[in-house]
């Protein structure tokens, strides 16, 4: 947090040397974590593709600070013995890494309902993507502004 | 030519849209509960003399996830500090055998008036002193304790249960005893103040223009009711002297030190501006 | 000196209720992303995993990334079919265990 102005220098500089590299060679940071984020989805529903549908996922329209950002998901099921969520992958696209978090579920859930706080690095699309105890996979995606540039600590 | 125009158009329909922007940042409405049970004074009549004709608590300049925080004090973040400072409140330290529950007993009923009635002038130093010196003064003179360094050793921790126990009740100050007007001036006069490259006093920002966008930020007037206050920027307590020198390092200048007769006056005069408002700690912001 | 975990449950619940319930436990959950003063890498120290069991039997859990925020919050359903107790367990990346119990009785 405590950045001296040197280093902060740097990464900007970093920053728009990237910024350039991207522009001229058509590529973007975005689509390489694209990749990241779909790699992650195969290897959580075993190579599936998520439908729409069935998951909901609240999280604010704008976040005050990207420290701390409530998130909620609630996908409809039962939650019966042989009919229930297993587990639900949250995932930032434009964070350094994507994983959040992954919830797992069991018929003693009652109901497929959880919510936490997460970080995000910048104004951005969160997934939830929901696996069924019968291997059907649904997923949700939300956009989130993310306030950066306020007065520092 | 044209592309200057252009330019021009351009930084024009920006102006505007930030121009909306701030007519919908206006303070939210209220009121606060805490818990569904401890109304909060967050919006209130200012004191003879204040410049402004109401105070609005910091609480109604924050998105309504982050207000909606602070109105739970089980995910309220800040009563983990709370609960820790609980623990200090009984723990032993020092030469004489000594808790703080030693001499104070229940800190809910020795300690109910006290979290909103400092900073008070003390005879003895011919200063005022804020919950913090009031603590290292009790470590030292009865507890036979080493005072916390500033901001470590539990002092956030103990100053924001202290604190925590006069929730809602609003922040009052005597501004008569002793010295105390002659540090309310110098208060005055800090705040009025501008300093640093970027030439900002604490007015420019929390009296003429709260309510408005600077960059991100929504600025608010600036109370101080709810310090220690949980950020969520730092997301841990942030302590008020902490915030002051967060403020004047942002203008680029230097920054006093904490409980310095300068930051002293400060708390002295920003608490006064912000009597009526309910004890929000600990607070939760951006 | 952390504080202990909060747990909010209901003291009790008729059968067949479904309870919520809420959990909060301090840590900074350093990502590993950040740098100190010098330049050098802070390393990684997060809350990784954390589990809910009723009677011994899963109810929830979550397996966590860098990107939870500091002070881990959750706030998950548990459906009630006896009296019993609820453990709650948090590893960090230390290997170290902070665990919790409730009882919660029947209506």
């Amino acid at each position: 947090m405590n950045k001296s102005k040197r280093q902060f220098l740097g990464r900007t500089l970093g920053v728009s040397a990237g910024m350039a590299v991207t522009a001229l060679l058509g590529s973007s940071r975005a689509l390489a974590s694209v990749e990241d984020v779909q790699k992650a989805i195969e290897a959580f529903s075993g190579g599936k593709t998520p439908a729409e549908g069935v998951v909901t996922l609240t999280t604010p329209e704008i976040a005050e600070n990207g420290n701390s950002v409530p998130i909620s998901v609630s996908v409809d099921s039962p939650m019966s013995e042989d009919d229930y969520v297993e587990s639900v992958m949250i995932l930032a696209e434009d964070n350094p890494s994507a994983l959040v978090a992954t919830f797992h579920f069991s018929p003693a859930s009652g109901e497929a309902v959880a919510s936490t706080r997460m970080r995000l690095a910048r104004t951005q699309n969160v997934l939830a993507v929901a696996k069924m105890s019968n291997g059907d996979v649904y997923s949700a995606t939300n956009n989130i502004k993310v306030t950066i540039g306020g007065c520092g600590g | 030519m044209k592309r200057n125009l252009l330019i021009v158009l351009l930084g024009t329909t920006s102006l505007y849209s930030m121009v909306s922007r701030v007519a919908l940042a206006d303070p939210s409405e209220g009121p606060l509960f805490i818990d569904g049970e401890i109304e909060m004074i967050t919006r209130t009549e200012s004191v003879d003399g204040h410049p402004l004709p109401e105070v609005i608590s910091g609480w109604h300049y924050r998105t309504e996830s982050t207000q909606a925080l602070e109105a739970d004090s089980f995910e309220n973040p800040g009563m983990l500090a709370v609960e820790e400072g609980e623990v200090l409140w009984s723990t032993v330290e020092g030469s004489e055998g000594k808790s703080c529950e030693s001499c104070h007993d229940d800190a809910a009923e020795s300690m109910v008036s006290v979290g909103s009635s400092y900073p008070k002038w003390d005879e003895a130093s011919g200063k005022p002193v804020n919950i913090e010196q009031r603590i290292n003064m009790c470590r030292v003179e009865n507890m036979g304790a080493e005072p916390y360094p500033f901001d470590k050793g539990g002092q956030k921790q103990m100053t924001a249960y202290i604190k925590n126990q006069s929730l809602g009740k609003p922040v009052e100050i005597d501004v008569e005893e002793g010295d105390m007007q002659a540090w309310w001036e110098r208060g005055k006069e800090m705040y009025y103040t501008r300093t640093g490259q970027l030439d900002l006093s604490c007015a420019s920002c929390h009296e003429r223009n709260n309510g408005k966008y600077i960059r991100a930020d929504h600025l608010s007037q600036g109370n101080v009711n709810g310090f220690p206050t949980y950020r969520l920027k730092q997301s841990a307590l942030v302590s008020l002297h902490n915030r002051f020198r967060g403020c004047i390092r942002d203008t680029r200048a230097e920054m006093p030190d904490a409980f310095s007769d300068d930051l002293m006056a400060l708390e002295v005069y920003t608490t006064w501006r912000s009597q009526g408002l309910s004890v929000e700690t600990p607070a939760v912001r951006q | 000196m952390a504080a202990k975990p909060r747990v909010k449950i209901p003291k009790s619940a008729a059968a067949g209720d479904i309870i919520t319930v809420k959990t909060l436990i301090s840590h900074k959950m350093e990502s590993g992303q950040r740098k100190d003063d010098e330049g050098n890498p802070i390393p990684r120290d997060i809350i990784n995993t954390f589990t809910c069991t009723f009677n011994g039997k899963p109810v929830f859990s979550c397996d966590m990334d860098p990107a939870v925020s500091a002070n881990p919050y959750f706030e998950f359903k548990a459906k009630i079919t006896e009296a019993g107790t609820f453990t709650f367990t948090w590893v960090d990346d230390a290997g170290e265990v902070t665990e919790m119990t409730k009882d919660i009785a029947l209506k």
